[in-house]
């Protein structure tokens, strides 16, 4: 109806203007409103996106959400780096959330979300994410959209080729790129060739709760795995990961990782190995790894260290996994809706490369084999090759699909998107992007299920595409249309830090489920206080824990005396509010730590280690209600030694 | 809706053609009159949210004795003050309260001229912040007045166990998500 009332205008607009003919009009209206651009990524006032976008903060650490087409950003999900707006690693509750063997680190390096999958499409569940820097995998629940775990993944570095999951979820894989010695030691760098590893770690994931466990991981040859994807549909069952650096140089591998004319994608048969580990295949190795899980029941996350991880030799499962001879430094390993074709995006090559499933399969039951690596049979490429994209450009690092038989390139070096056909292997368009794009994502593109109506670019550099801001430069994302022949470009969006990978999906399966507040008759956090009447404060030593609820728009209590120099005082704060969006937030004059922002129904924590004696205030931070800012409280404090009773009140009572 | 639509247009229309004749300026005026915003008139009364604690609002309507309350509350037009974060207090009349007015009055307030005069009337009826029974009394023995969202301030009075706002007795007291609904069998009118 609105579009059919916007044309009618454009029309009437159109006919007047004609008519003018004195020169007034040339080409202004020229721009993005006649060629219907502008219309087509517009979201009005009050109305909602028709996919959501869920697109990594690279350095940053966090995924943010947004709004596709209109390109809005809705919220950034703190995932592996603290996140002080939002008390991230901050509270108490959260804390152990960024906990791993190496103690708790405040940051990381988030690369690749892929959306949970049942029968190869996108079910709307959950949103995993990798940690390339420490190596952990993340899970969001898209009810809360909040990070609800973290598994650390061991004896693997830079956790790049990760976190994708197979076609039912039931693994999420995540793959070293580093080799490493396994399990760490102290030992001669260049020893490196034929003593590190490559770990690919696979994770099984509960279907009812999401929890993830560590099932098995392969010690592969220590090449660089660089991405991955999962066979889907004929060849689920199967998973597919690139590999450079089978030089297995440890120095300026840009030089000496660019020998070989070709490396590999490695096929992993994961049935086959799943099945030889049921039957007590594998061996177990001593480690140490943290799994980090926050429960909406106690409002708190707990850190569990691990010790022991079950490891496959690839040589001890004859059958499971094989190499896919690529040219040159394959980086995308994307895998088409049939499950058919699987793509090396060789990122020195000419040529992109598409192997058969079908192929691969039959030079497998023939040996069709070109000599082995480290045991593992090497199939010949001539025998597993479908067929190759000659000249599409330069750099290509990332395929996607649109479900309709077309595949979608991205070239870093010669900055373009290009499209074209799945079994013709011919280029039908090409798009510049502005600049230099790394990753591109279609809603469902990399699922048995695209949704094909528009591709997210995701650019590294964008020099005079802003305003500037001085030498560092936000990076940027572009949304094509690609609902007909051509590409056309329809907007250009600054990012939350360095975009790698991005996975969408259609609002409806979302956003539906998108919970509004927490229940107060579910807290069963162990401080919580789920009445006025209940708040109270209490000594243990010299640790003072304050049970105070918040309501609009007030603190209970808000007046406490008692506290003395050298306490260590716990706020342990309920939003006694049971109404959607009305979170209360506080903080502490001289607190070393974030503000609290508390959702209703939840319980959260903060502590705060009083130095000077004297009268001290603390407020509400976000402004929840037309008296927030009558929302404060004093807290007195004594020096050390003094006999100031322990009192609290609101309103003398 | 329909209507405004065409409204649009003609006013689209007549302002192209005006900037026709000045001579100038025509296709940015092309740009301007095109206001989407204007196609989604919504508010916060029009949230849907079937989870959270009901709401003033939500509480009156589902309130047998307080039909003529919504009415005159839609009448109006200040439904979205009855949904906003508050915190409120309203003294909700009763269809009764309202019955013991003059004949007539009502009738007349409802009218669209006068939805002014009946915004201010019924506004003298929720004060800012939440107050039920005991916090009323509280405020009646402390000898502080309520301060009310016209700018008015309301006598708190007890007797025996009963409070009074000037002079009408509070009946019971509802706890909604955004505030306090203390229902009156009499419509406060200024003194």
């Amino acid at each position: 109806m609105k579009s059919k009332f916007m044309v009618l205008l454009s029309l009437v607009a159109l006919t007047l203007l004609g008519s003018c003919n004195n020169g007034s009009s040339k080409k202004k209206s020229q721009g993005a409103l006649s060629g219907n651009v502008a219309e087509r990524v517009f979201v009005a006032p009050g109305e909602h996106d028709e996919f959501y976008g869920f697109i990594s903060g690279g350095f940053s650490g966090q995924l943010s959400v947004y709004g596709l087409p209109s390109g809005r950003l809705f919220k950034v999900i703190p995932v592996f780096s603290v996140d002080a707006e939002k008390a991230y690693g901050f509270n108490e509750e959260t804390k152990p959330m960024l906990m791993t063997s190496h103690g708790f680190i405040p940051w990381d390096d988030s690369h690749h979300p892929d959306l949970s999958q049942t029968e190869g499409v996108i079910d709307g569940r959950w949103c995993f994410i990798n940690a390339n820097n420490t190596p952990r995998i993340a899970r969001i629940d898209l009810t809360t959209f909040e990070t609800a775990e973290i598994i650390e993944i061991p004896n693997s570095a830079g956790n790049h080729s990760s976190s994708f999951v197979t076609e039912n979820t039931e693994y999420v894989v995540a793959g070293t790129r580093f080799g490493v010695p396994v399990p760490q030691r102290d030992m001669p760098i260049e020893e490196y060739k034929g003593n590190f590893k490559g770990a690919l770690t696979f994770i099984k994931v509960d279907q009812e709760t999401g929890n993830m466990d560590i099932a098995f991981q392969i010690l592969m040859p220590g090449f660089n795995y660089d991405l991955a994807h999962p066979g889907r549909g004929k060849s689920h069952g199967w998973f597919f990961f690139s590999t450079y650096n089978t030089e297995e140089a440890n120095t300026l591998l840009e030089v000496n990782a660019s020998q070989n004319d070709k490396d590999f994608i490695a096929a992993i048969n994961w049935k086959k190995i799943e099945e030889y580990v049921a039957n007590g295949g594998g061996k177990k190795m001593p480690t140490r790894y943290a799994h980090n899980i926050y429960s909406d029941d106690t409002h708190s996350a707990t850190s569990t260290m691990k010790t022991e991880i079950l490891t496959v030799e690839p040589t001890d499962v004859p059958g499971a996994i094989f190499f896919l001879p690529t040219p040159k430094s394959p980086h995308g390993c994307d895998v088409d809706p049939t499950g058919e074709y699987i793509i090396g995006n060789g990122k020195l090559a000419a040529a992109l490369t598409a192997h058969s499933f079908t192929k691969m399969l039959d030079a497998i039951e023939n040996k069709k084999f070109d000599g082995e690596a480290y045991g593992i049979p090497i199939l010949n490429y001539d025998d597993v090759v479908a067929g190759v994209v000659q000249q599409p450009g330069l750099g290509p690092l990332h395929t996607e699909f649109d479900g309709r038989g077309n595949a979608y390139t991205t070239f870093f070096i010669s900055s373009e998107v290009v499209k074209w056909k799945l079994g013709t292997w011919e280029v039908v368009d090409r798009k510049p992007t502005y600049y230099s794009v790394g990753h591109l994502m279609i809603p469902g593109g990399n699922s048995r299920k695209p949704w094909g109506k528009y591709l997210v670019a995701m650019n590294k550099i964008t020099k005079d595409r802003y305003l500037p801001t001085g030498p560092e430069l936000c990076q940027s994302a572009q949304l094509y249309d690609i609902s007909g022949d051509k590409m056309e470009l329809l907007l250009d969006f600054p990012t939350v830090g360095e975009p790698h990978y991005a996975a969408g999906a259609p609002a409806d399966l979302i956003a539906p489920n998108s919970k509004k507040f927490y229940k107060l008759g579910e807290n069963n956090h162990p401080y919580k206080t789920l009445s006025e009447k209940e708040a109270r404060v209490e000594r243990k030593g010299n640790e003072v824990h304050i049970y105070m609820t918040t309501i609009r728009s007030h603190f209970s209590p808000d007046n406490i005396e008692g506290i003395k120099v050298g306490d260590k005082v716990y706020f342990h704060v309920t939003n006694l509010e049971q109404d959607f969006d009305v979170p209360h937030g506080i903080s502490m004059i001289g607190a070393n730590t974030s503000e609290l922002l508390i959702m209703p129904g939840q319980t959260e924590t903060f502590v705060w280690e009083p130095k000077q004696p004297g009268v001290w205030p603390f407020y509400c931070t976000d402004f929840c209600s037309a008296l927030h800012q009558e929302m404060q409280g004093y807290v007195r404090v004594s020096p050390k030694g003094s006999d100031v009773p322990l009192k609290w009140s609101l309103d003398g009572e | 809706m329909k209507s405004l639509l065409y409204t649009l247009t003609i006013a689209c229309t007549l302002g192209l053609l005006a900037a026709c004749s000045s001579g100038g300026g025509g296709s940015e005026s092309a740009e301007s009159t095109v206001d989407l915003t204007k196609n989604t008139p919504k508010g916060q009364a029009s949230v849907v949210d079937n989870e959270s604690k009901a709401n003033i609002l939500q509480v009156a309507i589902g309130s047998p004795d307080h039909t003529t309350l919504v009415k005159a509350v839609e009448a109006a037009g200040i439904e979205h003050v009855l949904v906003n974060a508050g915190p409120l207090t309203v003294f909700a009349p009763t269809n009764a309260a309202f019955d013991k007015l003059p004949a007539g009055t009502l009738d007349d307030l409802l009218k669209p001229e006068n939805k002014g005069k009946l915004a201010e009337i019924l506004t003298r009826h929720a004060a800012p912040g939440s107050y039920d029974i005991e916090d009323l009394k509280k405020e009646a023995a402390k000898g502080r007045k309520l301060y009310m969202a016209t700018g008015d301030y309301l006598d708190v009075t007890t007797e025996g166990d009963d409070v009074f706002v000037n002079g009408v007795k509070v009946e019971a007291s509802i706890y909604t998500s955004n505030g306090v609904i203390n229902v009156v069998n009499d419509v406060i009118l200024p003194k």
